[in-house]
């Protein structure tokens, strides 16, 4: 499993403040992917009751989610193909290895899979002399970089087009120094000329899953590019690495998801290719692959179903909760330090790496709620990260000045006559000592405040005793 | 010894057991109105979103006019004649010798044909869509290899949602699409193959066909099928 650096968080996010290349790839979320997904969703008068059938829908399933996956298992092996069921990444990556080595592969080829990522599969195939090659042009350039990706849809998007061309430049040697490669054009048939070799060349393909469908046995990718299609089907063995949580009972309810999922994603209707493979291909078929294999990964999703983290696995992973987080703006993805970045990252992470190892992550937001306004499956994000701050104050997880301020906080505001009396006068102290200014250049503990704006002095009375007043003149001077 | 899949069961119904979303009905799914119209409209929808999704649309009076739409279409953007067809008789079936200077041959593809035609199992209007699927007649490949892939939707093809295409897919294959009745693939196909990954450019043909040609046929295709 990839190593979480999610506990530097506030050290990386410095540095990604200061990065000039990543501010420019990240004002595209501003300028392009926050308006594309409210046109899209204006366009639909029922997108809203869709998002709404969209949350009950994965609720109903995470309810019965025994069912579900027994039912796509029996009907996977129906059509010919075979699930094998992983409780943790490492089992995971070792079968997905045994079966490249049954079907001799030396080449495998992939399709965006960030439950692939989340085992750390790349690496482990190449340490065991497999070579993987992403196809997805976002991971293909990553991949060239020895970078992760720092969005769930865009994996390349902290990458400019000038920094591309210097990528391929370097990797791909048999360039020649003079092919101009200017244009984002020249720079996507270099890729496709490259890769077009590598899909035929390959033994095995890999690909991720957005549904499954119990109903059928299918799994459900959604592509623009084409790639995971031809990873597919030119092998002779396909592996589909799917997390538990993504199973639906039926085509129909697949189409639920999809009318939103794009559309949130992307801003498109529909994105270019969804595609439900179903089995190996049958007996008359031309073309496809000869085995077909579903790795069903659990790696300690199964533990939250019934908690009060349950929501979080409704997510459909689309990214608008990153397209449209004020912090994800400002610091980009890897900055989170794990596979999953922005608002559901700092809600999953905790939960799948521990959350003393995420400390930072559900800290890192002002609960403004974006996130939740636009979740095609409405996860009360907010509210779940509320939950993983109150975790590691009981696990004393909190750094310790916060835990004694909080504690301190805690002991005034369970007495509150006592919490009334310190208020007033922190708030005449504080009058008195900021004299005429009425403001303060510097205060103790307040230093991450006072470094970039004045904090302004308590002016009048506090809001307990305002509240009061106005309650009193309201019920007409009666008072308690 | 306990496996893997005994584990995760044994956690998944614990948690099921416990979890508050166990009384949650299936929601019954919800099909938004604007594909749900006929006739001209239909057509008309079906052209503006295929349109607006970067594929071309043409239309023609009957199967006997696709062979020379299709030569049209490649003389016109200037690209070699030479295209793969699918087996389908609904494709294979039709007089392609009316075009002596179009190079013809069929089957799957190799990656090294320039261009495919192929029938679809159906053509959405909600969302300018089409459904193809995997099959002998209908190989895969070709409607992802080639530069260029050419697709005949005919008028009893036509539907407004997707719903219906998979009531039409339910129809050719079994009610219920399970035991392995489902081809290997359906793919929903809405314009050109493009990615937005370098620089945030969009971009047409990443790695699946770079043009997506769609040609009407004015008529139901068991009316052009050859005798």
């Amino acid at each position: 499993m990839l190593q979480p650096t999610s506990n530097a968080f506030a050290e990386k996010s410095t540095e990604a403040m200061g990065d000039a290349q990543l501010q420019e790839a990240l004002s595209i979320l501003r300028t392009h992917s926050i308006p594309s997904r409210n046109k899209a969703a204006a366009l639909l008068p029922e997108f809203e009751a869709l998002r709404d059938s969209a949350r009950d829908l994965k609720n109903h399933i995470l309810g019965h989610l025994d069912r579900y996956l027994l039912q796509f298992e029996e009907q996977v092996q129906k059509s010919g193909g075979h699930v094998h069921w992983c409780a943790d990444a490492d089992t995971a990556r070792r079968l997905v290895l045994d079966l490249c080595r049954k079907a001799g592969a030396r080449t495998v080829t992939k399709g965006k899979t960030m439950v692939g990522e989340e085992i750390g599969i790349n690496d482990f195939l190449q340490s065991n002399g497999i070579e993987p090659v992403e196809t997805d042009l976002g991971e293909y350039i990553i991949q060239l970089r020895h970078e992760t990706p720092s969005h769930i849809i865009g994996p390349a998007l902290h990458v400019t087009k000038r920094q591309v061309e210097e990528t391929f430049r370097k990797a791909h040697t048999d360039l020649e120094a003079g092919r101009n490669l200017e244009e984002a054009s020249s720079l996507m048939a270099e890729a496709r000329a490259k890769l077009r070799a590598r899909f035929l060349a390959a033994d095995v393909g890999i690909t991720g899953a957005n549904f499954l469908i119990a109903e059928t046995g299918s799994t459900v990718i959604v592509t623009n590019e084409g790639n995971g299609d031809l990873t597919q089907t030119l092998p002779k063995m396909h592996i589909v690495l799917a997390s538990i949580e993504k199973v639906v009972p039926t085509i129909e309810d697949a189409m639920t998801l999809l009318r939103v999922l794009p559309r949130s994603a992307t801003g498109q209707e529909l994105s270019v290719y969804t595609t439900f493979s179903t089995g190996p291909r049958r007996g008359t078929d031309l073309d496809g692959p000869r085995e077909f294999h579903v790795v069903l990964l659990d790696n300690g999703r199964s533990a939250y179903l019934g908690g009060p983290m349950q929501d979080m696995l409704r997510c459909i992973r689309c990214g608008a909760c990153m397209d449209h987080c004020p912090v994800y703006h400002s610091v980009g993805g890897h900055a989170y330090g794990w596979v999953y970045p922005g608002p559901i990252g700092a809600v999953l992470t905790p939960a799948l790496v521990g959350v003393q190892n995420a400390e930072p992550l559900p800290n890192a937001s002002t609960l403004c709620g974006r996130c939740e306004a636009v979740c095609p499956v409405r996860i009360p994000i907010p509210k779940l990260l509320r939950h993983w701050r109150e975790e590691e104050f009981s696990r004393a997880i909190t750094p310790p000045v916060q835990r004694s301020g909080l504690s301190a906080w805690a002991w005034f505001a369970k007495r509150p006559a006592l919490y009334r009396i310190a208020a007033r006068w922190a708030a005449r102290a504080l009058r008195w000592k900021a004299g005429n200014r009425g403001r303060f250049g510097s205060l103790p503990l307040a230093g991450g405040w006072t470094r970039h704006r004045d904090f302004p002095a308590p002016q009048g009375r506090t809001f307990h005793d305002q509240w009061r007043a106005q309650g009193r003149a309201a019920r007409g001077g009666g008072g308690r | 010894m306990s496996t893997d899949r005994d584990r995760m069961l044994a956690a998944i119904r614990a948690g099921v057991a416990r979890s508050p979303t166990r009384d949650v009905a299936r929601p019954v799914p919800l099909v938004p109105q604007r594909g749900q119209r006929a006739g001209r409209d239909l057509v008309d929808l079906f052209r503006k979103q295929a349109e607006a999704a970067s594929a071309t649309v043409a239309e023609v009076a009957s199967g006997k006019d696709v062979p020379a739409a299709v030569a049209d279409y490649l003389k016109g953007r200037n690209l070699p004649a030479q295209v793969k067809l699918a087996p389908d008789p609904r494709v294979a079936g039709l007089d392609w010798k009316s075009q002596p200077l179009l190079e013809i041959s069929s089957g799957a593809s190799d990656g090294n044909d320039p261009a495919s035609v192929t029938p679809v199992l159906s053509g959405v209007a909600e969302t300018g869509t089409l459904f193809v699927h995997s099959g002998a007649p209908t190989p895969n490949t070709l409607h992802f290899l080639p530069e260029t892939h050419i697709a005949v939707v005919y008028r009893d093809e036509l539907v407004g949602t997707y719903e219906e295409a998979w009531a039409a897919l339910r129809r050719k294959f079994g009610a219920d699409l399970s035991n392995g009745a489902m081809p290997r693939t359906v793919s929903l196909v809405t314009g050109p193959s493009r990615s937005a990954d370098i620089g945030k450019i969009l971009l047409m043909g990443a790695h699946g066909p770079k043009r997506l040609h769609i040609i009407l046929v004015d008529e139901s295709r068991d009316s052009s099928r050859p005798n």
